[in-house]
């Protein structure tokens, strides 16, 4: 089956040959969900720009819905929707306006963009505040009608670049199920940026991981951290004096692992939870916080690049 | 392309309207300055050589001009807005041609430029100015209203995607604001009497534009300034409309 996204050493350059993408290549099945996870600044939202044709590559192709998006600019357009970063809204449109331009624009006139503005607004539940100028909406509102007009023209792939962030759980919470939604009911494919584990762990069939614009890491988010394997025991010690004694008890049990707020250790095999206490019972290291975690996409983030993705953040590139 | 220009049109006179001091600025500064200058300046008209009697008949195009570098400033900050905050970019992943955007982002300011024209003229006629060129003369009057509306506005726009900065074309207003001040504004151009002043008039295309309105309510029918008013209204034109085509092509980098 043809990929509805395949990207191929993708590469873009900015001014002084800061290289936000540095050569990536990944593919997305039809109607499946892609989450791209990164800190700020990785490359996600370039990698976005030059798949949805706002930005040329400098090098490599790329294609959308099987158009090339250097040479069929126009047609991939007319195959995708996007909401990016910013809600890019006029704050003196109303929710109603805003739709009826978009499809306008796509071609969409009369009685049939009337019925698709209403149930866009329906679907999204602004139906209430169609008619209120977009000055006074939330956060969550306007991420609303962002995604309404990413699907004002029924697109059949969908790009989300951090569709969430600044939301409130409520917000985010709808959002997803909307995602979820149009995957399972219309097919669409969505490629999802996001820089929150939880989101790409809930939404995403795959996950390719990216720092500094290079794929470190692809797969199921199952899979993933299956290939992390056995769980992390996280201690952090009352003082920091205590800190080379409690390095020295944990390391028995497995290969210490960077930690930003003690130290951390996978276990091997070797012992659980209890034989670790025990351990740093006898040892008599004083312990002020200690606990057990399944591993995560950020321990996949961090065994793949040595750094936590949680407060990871690159500068963003010159444009 | 048209109903995307229309759309894109419609969209611009909507900001308009909703943000009153847009179009309340235009419509009352002009005219202030105006009264102001007129009842200043009157004593100009005793000045031999001077073309007519009314001070006000002879200052009326200035509300003309001062009014389209409102409504192109305004305008440009509009245009430079939507890159600032991305809504350029939404844009850009429709199917809308390039040109479209600029078309009907001018085509906004053309309707403000038009609605403008007839507020200046019906005040000018209810104070008791006299169009000495009649009926049709009116119609020109819009009509070169409307081509210098764009042809300043296609400047505005160029600020606008170049430099993608609310601040940098509202910096414009000072600079076009020069160019009327040092134009044939205040005085007919031999009657200015300091060489240098007379001089930056002469070589300012503002002065005609202003001698073009001006002709049609003092004079009637006078060729070669409408002649020139109109060339240099369509040339200014023809080149910001170049430049801001070029600016957009860059400005939108979408493949």
């Amino acid at each position: 089956m043809e990929s509805a996204i395949e990207v191929r050493s993708l590469v873009r350059e900015f001014k002084g040959g800061i290289r936000a993408v540095a050569g990536i290549d990944l593919d997305v099945a039809p109607s499946e969900v892609y989450g791209f996870l990164g800190p700020n600044g990785a490359g996600k939202s370039t990698t976005v720009h030059m798949l949805t044709t706002l930005l040329p590559p400098t090098a490599g192709t790329a294609t959308v819905g099987g158009h090339d998006i250097v040479r069929e600019g126009p047609a991939v357009r007319k195959t995708i929707g996007a909401a990016l970063q910013e809600a890019a809204l006029d704050p003196l449109l109303t929710g109603r306006e805003h739709l009826k331009l978009q499809l306008a624009l796509h071609g969409i006139r009369g009685v049939g963009r009337d019925e698709r503005t209403n149930e866009l607004l329906e679907r999204v539940g602004l139906r209430n505040a169609a008619d209120r100028k977009i000055g006074g909406y939330s956060g969550g509102m306007k991420r609303r009608l962002d995604l309404a007009l990413a699907l004002a023209h029924r697109p059949r792939i969908l790009f989300l670049d951090e569709p969430t962030t600044g939301l409130d759980p409520q917000s985010r919470s709808a959002l997803w199920d909307e995602v979820v939604r149009l995957k399972r009911d219309e097919g669409v494919t969505v490629f999802l940026t996001t820089q929150y584990l939880e989101e790409a762990d809930v939404l995403a069939d795959r996950v390719g991981i990216i720092d500094h614009g290079r794929l470190v890491a692809e797969g199921t988010p199952e899979a993933l951290k299956a290939e992390i394997g056995r769980p992390t025991v996280e201690a952090l010690p009352a003082e920091d004096t205590d800190a080379s004694a409690l390095e020295a008890a944990l390391a028995r049990f497995g290969e210490l692992q960077p930690s930003t707020k003690g130290v951390a250790v996978r276990l091997d095999g070797h012992g659980d939870l209890a034989d670790v206490v025990r351990a740093l019972d006898s040892s008599s290291v004083r312990v002020a916080d200690l606990h057990l975690h399944a591993p995560t996409l950020d321990d996949v983030f961090l065994a793949k690049t040595g750094r936590s993705l949680e407060g990871s953040e690159e500068p963003e590139p010159p444009e | 392309m048209i109903g995307q220009v229309l759309q894109l049109a419609r969209r611009s006179v909507i900001r308009t309207i909703r943000q009153p001091a847009n179009w309340i600025t235009p419509l009352i500064f002009p005219l202030a300055l105006m009264a102001v200058n007129t009842g200043g300046l009157h004593a100009a008209t005793n000045l031999p050589g001077f073309p007519t009697d009314s001070f006000l008949a002879f200052f009326i195009a200035f509300p003309f001009i001062q009014g389209s570098l409102f409504a192109t400033v305004n305008a440009g900050v509009d245009l430079a807005r939507d890159i600032q905050t991305g809504f350029l970019n939404r844009l850009a992943l429709t199917p809308m041609q390039s040109p479209a955007l600029l078309i009907g982002h001018l085509g906004g300011v053309i309707v403000m430029g038009f609605v403008q024209a007839a507020w200046y003229l019906a005040v000018a006629l209810v104070i008791g100015v006299r169009l000495e060129s009649g009926v049709a003369g009116a119609l020109v009057l819009f009509l070169l209203a409307v081509l210098i509306v764009l042809a300043f506005g296609s400047f505005g726009a160029l600020a606008a995607l170049r430099t993608g900065s609310t601040e940098a074309v509202h910096s414009l207003f000072p600079v076009f604001f020069v160019f009327l001040f040092i134009s044939s504004m205040n005085l007919p151009r031999n009657l200015i009497e300091t060489h240098w002043f007379r001089t930056a008039a002469s070589l300012n295309p503002v002065s005609y534009l202003i001698e073009a309105i001006r002709s049609l309510v003092i004079q009637g029918w006078n060729w070669e300034a409408l002649g020139l008013g109109f060339s240099i209204a369509i040339l200014m034109s023809i080149v910001g409309l170049t430049l801001s085509s070029l600016a957009l092509r860059t400005r939108m980098a979408r493949t």
